[in-house]
């Protein structure tokens, strides 16, 4: 598969008042047309910052470095105006908060009709009609009365979708959806996922989904990329990484998830707490909470390889040469 | 049967809202809890489960009485909690706790984490010396896994999953017979979760606490709950004991909430059943005539929207509110 967008060495950090702090580190990911990556990890682990580098929405004090190309161009040496013309067309995002980053004050139709009016040059007119069959497309009920309304008179599962209609106008290579059904009722959740399904499907687009829910991507993703504390430390395909996870944080998280299919006695836990970023372990940054912690994992960091069975991990531990 | 320890009979709360009228205002009554009724035994975990807006906190609160109750009563030990002065309820406090959901929100940033955990022995055990107070103070933070040497730390530079420990160590200093826990792990991440849920599960074992456990996981609540309350804008649609709730959910509206849940499986996620709910939640201003969940209900017919069907036995230790369980 051909990939859409390709990440290569991402580096993000921040300039803060008590020195600079690093949120993704050497990250390499990619996505292909009509895949779904899931990119899971906990909060600060730099999942939603990798992405927002790639959109060109960090805060005022961070710094990115490293590749990030949609189709060739490289958003991380574009300038405004030239991510401007990809921002909304070629990739585009879905946020958590669908009430905080709707702009309050604007109709829902002319929200959705800005995008198209600024990227195709279509006439209001044209920009509303296209608007209405988007919300259709996402089955927004009585669709028509709809465009006429503010934000804030819709309700939570109605604003997301209203947030993917907007995402969906121009008809994106790239969706990047962060969190976006982490704000909602699982009922209503069950519909967005489903519309989301929807979307990989009939559009072929390319969608990372960034979560910290693993029911949700079990459901949509083909792949899953796992981060932990600015890294990505493993990556491997939705069935092999949920089967048999090879990294011990991978194994952790899937342990102390506690689940509605299964009846269990004690959550298995992942002791501590994860790390603060500006005064990481040395080493593994996961090694002081690692069940399979030697001496190697605090001296030396470990890379990101792949396994014979195909999934890629970042450990020292070796399973099959611990139990001989 | 032992002695009734908590028994809420027929709980109302309603909020007045103002809808309309220029001079004098006109006043809509917003049914938050509309008529529960249940008992909890010591030592006992009841989940309250419901999507939001189903006033699972305000049921909470009002068990308390941090809400005032519009009608019906609550009675802990064979007291009515809502016929008690302002005094006699701070009395009874001493055995009802709770535990919010935003750890760092309901701690004071002013006070230290020893000052936090120490307050509720100020108020209630006054006979106690400086020193005692400490002694017991730095063995419940080391009880709840908090190192005793962060006892003069403010709750800024304690992490989520910490500031819920001290939230949970304050709850627990006086012993109490109930502790009323309101989404106490939804704001804190996977791995941290785990470990909340667990110590309040050893905490309940040791002490022998009976916890209301409010939340919308499902699944955490399937694995800290012997009894589970499934709550729809205000009203009790089933109530049954867990394995009887998960193996064999009767209302339709629970059997839609487990099968939305999603489960960390590929295989199972991709083949399983959902019975997908249309719409949103209804106004809880304007709710729907009858049976409240009847505007998305998969099998609602005639008879639901005349009237609103009552908790009846669908079997053993458990009870159902819906006129078609048996279809």
């Amino acid at each position: 598969m051909t990939s859409v967008l390709e990440i290569e060495n991402l580096s993000v950090s921040f300039t803060t008042p008590d020195g600079d702090v690093e949120a993704v580190t050497d990250v390499s990911l990619s996505v292909g047309a009509g895949e779904c990556l899931g990119l899971v990890g906990e909060s600060g682990s730099g999942k939603s910052q990798t992405f927002m580098a790639a959109m060109g929405l960090l805060a005022e004090n961070g710094t990115a470095s490293g590749h990030i190309r949609l189709d060739g161009i490289d958003l991380l040496s574009a300038d405004e105006k030239k991510l401007n013309t990809v921002r909304g067309d070629r990739i585009a995002m879905i946020f958590q908060d669908p009430m905080t980053s709707l702009t309050p004050h604007m109709k829902v139709g002319r929200q959705l009709a800005e995008v198209i009016i600024e990227h195709q040059g279509v006439d209001k007119e044209t920009g509303r009609r296209r608007a209405l069959d988007m919300l259709d497309r996402v089955h927004i009920p009585e669709a028509e009365r709809r465009l006429d309304m503010y934000p804030h008179e819709l309700s939570g599962g109605l604003r997301q979708r209203v947030m993917i209609a907007m995402a969906l106008m121009c008809e994106p290579e790239v969706i990047i959806a962060d969190e976006p059904t982490t704000a909602l009722d699982v009922t209503v959740q069950a519909q967005i996922l489903d519309l989301l399904m929807e979307v990989k499907v009939n559009l072929g687009a390319a969608i990372v989904l960034i979560t910290h829910d693993l029911g949700v991507i079990a459901g949509l993703a083909d792949r899953v990329a796992v981060m932990y504390a600015g890294r990505i430390v493993e990556q491997g395909s939705v069935a092999d990484t949920f089967a048999s996870p090879v990294h011990p944080y991978t194994q952790g998280l899937l342990a102390c998830t506690p689940r509605l299919d299964v009846e269990t006695e004690a959550l298995e836990t992942i002791s501590g707490q994860p790390p603060n970023l500006q005064s990481l372990p040395t080493g593994c940054s996961f090694h002081p909470r690692c069940p399979h912690v030697f001496e190697r994992c605090q001296a030396e960091r470990p890379l990101l390889e792949r396994t014979p069975s195909g999934q890629s991990k970042a450990c020292f531990f070796n399973a099959a040469e611990a139990a001989e | 049967m032992s002695d009734p320890f908590l028994q809420v009979r027929d709980l109302k709360v309603h909020f007045p809202v103002r809808t309309g009228g220029v001079l004098v205002g006109q006043y809509t009554p917003l049914k938050a809890v509309d008529g529960v009724t249940f008992d909890l035994n010591p030592g006992e975990t009841l989940g309250v489960v419901g999507e939001s807006g189903c006033g699972k906190s305000t049921l909470g609160r009002a068990v308390l009485q941090l809400i005032g109750a519009t009608d019906g009563f609550v009675s802990w030990l064979g007291t009515d909690l809502t016929s008690l002065n302002k005094k006699e309820l701070i009395a009874a406090r001493e055995n009802l706790q709770i535990v919010f959901q935003d750890p760092l929100a309901s701690l004071d940033p002013r006070m230290t984490a020893g000052d936090i955990i120490d307050e509720p022995l100020r108020n209630y055990r006054p006979t106690l010396t400086k020193a005692d107070r400490r002694k017991m103070v730095e063995e419940m933070m080391e009880r709840v896994g908090l190192l005793p040497r962060m006892i003069n730390r403010y709750p800024h530079e304690f992490s989520g999953g910490q500031c819920q420990r001290i939230g949970i160590a304050r709850a627990m200093i006086l012993r109490p017979k109930l502790v009323i826990c309101d989404e106490p792990v939804s704001a804190l991440d996977v791995s941290i979760q785990a470990q909340v849920v667990n110590l309040l599960m050893d905490l309940q074992r040791d002490f022998g606490l009976a916890l209301l456990f409010i939340s919308h996981d499902l699944a955490i609540v399937r694995h800290i709950s012997h009894r589970v309350l499934v709550l729809y804008l205000g009203k009790v649609m089933e109530l049954a004991d867990k394995s009887a709730l998960y193996a064999t959910p009767r209302h339709p509206y629970t059997q839609a909430l487990l099968s939305a849940v999603p489960i960390p499986d590929p295989t199972k996620e991709r083949n399983k059943d959902r019975i997908l709910l249309t719409g949103d939640l209804p106004s809880p201003l304007n709710p729907p005539s009858g049976c409240v969940f009847r505007t998305r209900c998969p099998r609602a017919t005639s008879v639901c929207a005349e009237t609103a069907p009552v908790l009846e036995s669908a079997g053993e230790g458990q009870e159902v509110a819906c006129h078609h369980w048996r279809d």
